[in-house]
């Protein structure tokens, strides 16, 4: 099992979060993992991205041009990102900001209304969370369990945000 | 040892610590910022110096200054800001010097852009300064190595009094994964040992004069005799990582980021039935010429790097004369792709 997948939105949105906490999850599952942001010209309000690789064997390149999932939490990051999603992919978009038109594509999408299910939970600022819930059911790469523990991990600090990000991923999973 | 999950950048930081560092100069330049940062937590942290300097200039002639005391002294910076501490690098050799040298490299020539790129091998192993030096060059290919090589390059810097380089690249200096660092605590003691060269404070002996400027007769040869014979002593420090190689009839050569994209070329190159080898140079200079040159009666060798070719210019050096080298690169942060790859592979194995 190799899966290359993209997380993106505009910046602010925790998109690099939403990585680490990936990456973290997969190390706990005794896992391969790699994570590479776009850097330099990010800032809030902007676009961000990121690129995380989980698999079974030794990960060589933390750089791919395919992926197998994108997880876009805006529409720009999803008309960038949408065309290099493999055939068979899947692409979880954030149907709160936008909703792509149903047309034939060649890979499944699944719309999450992250936004208003992070609200429900205490904050907005949770839909990448939310998104990450819904991730883990829908691939079962990583087990919901194993991502709820890794939270406290990846907010380092930030005590106070753990019980809200354990709440959206709970309502994101359940979605 | 723990494993960690750690970006390349900050595990310069951690390397340098474990490795005990006593003072780091630096001025900040993307895609090594995190460096800087960080270093300005870790060492105040660990009451360690840091200080920012005005300028990449002021930064290696700080370290100069910190290594003329005996101390273990550091400075990161990115391709536009190594090239301006050239001359303060070839000062470092010619007073034999001990200092470790990161270059987070980026795109140039020029200020160029901010991604990951492989342009800066030559000034590198060839000599960015002027004189006859050369730098120990250490090239690491994930963060776990970043981490070991930071930490170990300041043993390196003080057995062969030289100033080490640490060449790595943008990608892996912001990439995240897991790394394995030392549990063992910091060293404390921060007393300076006399090596015999250092400037300890002359009361009580004979001062000592360190410089690069030799005017009398023969006494510059004479330097420059001695630099030749370390690093002719520093061949013993070669180090290198291959696999598949025993078989094989063409073997792919990178270091850093291009050796990972070469790893996952070479596997599935071999799944594909292709009978493809790994290389990868772990130190740069000195190259491993020798293991290159055995290689080579059996097999080809295809070099990938993220230059319009550099290293492959050592790689045919090292080869016996029959032996094909072909070279597939991508220059200012394009990077290699891994189908591009295998398709250079069905041709040279065909």
């Amino acid at each position: 099992m190799k899966k290359e997948i993209i997380i993106s939105g505009f910046g602010g949105q925790g998109v690099m979060l939403a990585g680490t906490l990936l990456c973290y999850a997969g190390m706990r599952a005794s896992k391969e993992v790699t994570f590479f942001p776009s850097y330099g010209a990010e800032m809030r309000g902007g676009t961000a991205n990121c690129k995380v690789i989980i698999s079974d064997s030794p990960i060589g390149s933390p750089v791919f041009s395919e992926a197998d999932i994108l997880i876009s939490l805006n529409c720009p990051s999803f008309e960038k990102f949408y065309p290099s999603v493999k055939d068979g992919g899947i692409v979880f978009v954030n149907s709160s900001l936008f909703s792509p038109p149903a047309e034939e594509r060649s890979f499944e999408m699944v719309k999450i209304p992250a936004n208003n299910i992070a609200e429900e939970c205490g904050t907005v600022l949770a839909a990448n969370i939310v998104m990450i819930g819904s991730f883990a059911k829908k691939t079962g790469i990583l087990d919901p369990e194993t991502i709820l523990q890794s939270i406290p991990e990846a907010l380092e600090g930030k005590e106070k945000l753990w019980d809200i990000n354990k709440k959206a991923l709970s309502a994101g999973f359940n979605a | 040892m723990t494993k960690k999950l750690l970006k390349g950048n900050y595990a310069v930081v951690e390397g340098a610590l474990q490795g005990g560092i006593d003072a780091y100069f630096g001025y900040p330049i993307t895609p090594q910022n995190e460096i800087t940062e960080y270093m300005s937590q870790r060492m105040r942290a660990e009451d360690r110096v840091f200080l920012q300097a005005e300028s990449e200039l002021a930064a290696i002639n700080m370290v100069f200054g910190a290594a003329l005391t005996g101390k273990r002294t550091m400075t990161t910076s990115s391709s536009p800001g190594i090239s301006l501490m050239q001359e303060g690098i070839s000062y470092l050799a010619g007073c034999e010097l001990p200092a470790v040298i990161v270059n987070v490299q980026r795109g140039g020539p020029g200020l160029g852009n901010i991604d990951g790129a492989q342009g800066d091998y030559f000034q590198s192993v060839k000599g960015g300064g002027h004189g006859d030096y050369r730098l120990l060059t250490l090239a690491p290919s994930s963060v776990g190595e970043t981490y070991s090589m930071c930490r170990d390059s300041f043993d390196l810097a003080f057995k062969y009094r030289c100033p080490v380089l640490i060449l790595t690249d943008g990608v892996i200096g912001q990439m995240i994964e897991p790394a394995e660092v030392d549990d063992t605590p910091l060293k404390k003691d921060k007393k300076v040992k006399d090596y015999g060269w250092n400037l300890t404070g002359c009361l009580g002996r004979e001062r000592r004069v360190v410089r690069s400027l030799y005017m009398k007769e023969g006494a510059l040869e004479k330097l420059n005799l001695r630099l030749a014979e370390r690093y002719e002593a520093m061949k013993k420090e070669t180090d290198w990582e291959e696999s598949d190689t025993e078989d094989a009839s063409l073997i792919l050569v990178g270091y850093g980021t291009s050796a990972r994209i070469n790893y996952d070329a070479a596997r599935r190159a071999r799944e594909k039935g292709m009978k493809v080898g790994y290389f990868r140079p772990k130190t740069l200079y000195p190259f491993p010429s020798e293991r290159l040159k055995e290689l080579s009666g059996k097999a080809n060798f295809l070099v990938v790097e993220m230059s319009m070719g550099q290293m492959v210019e050592d790689v045919r050096l090292a080869v016996s004369k029959d032996t094909h080298v072909e070279f597939y690169g991508r220059p200012a942060g394009g990077i290699p792709e891994t189908d591009k790859i295998l398709e250079i592979c069905k041709k040279m194995t065909a």
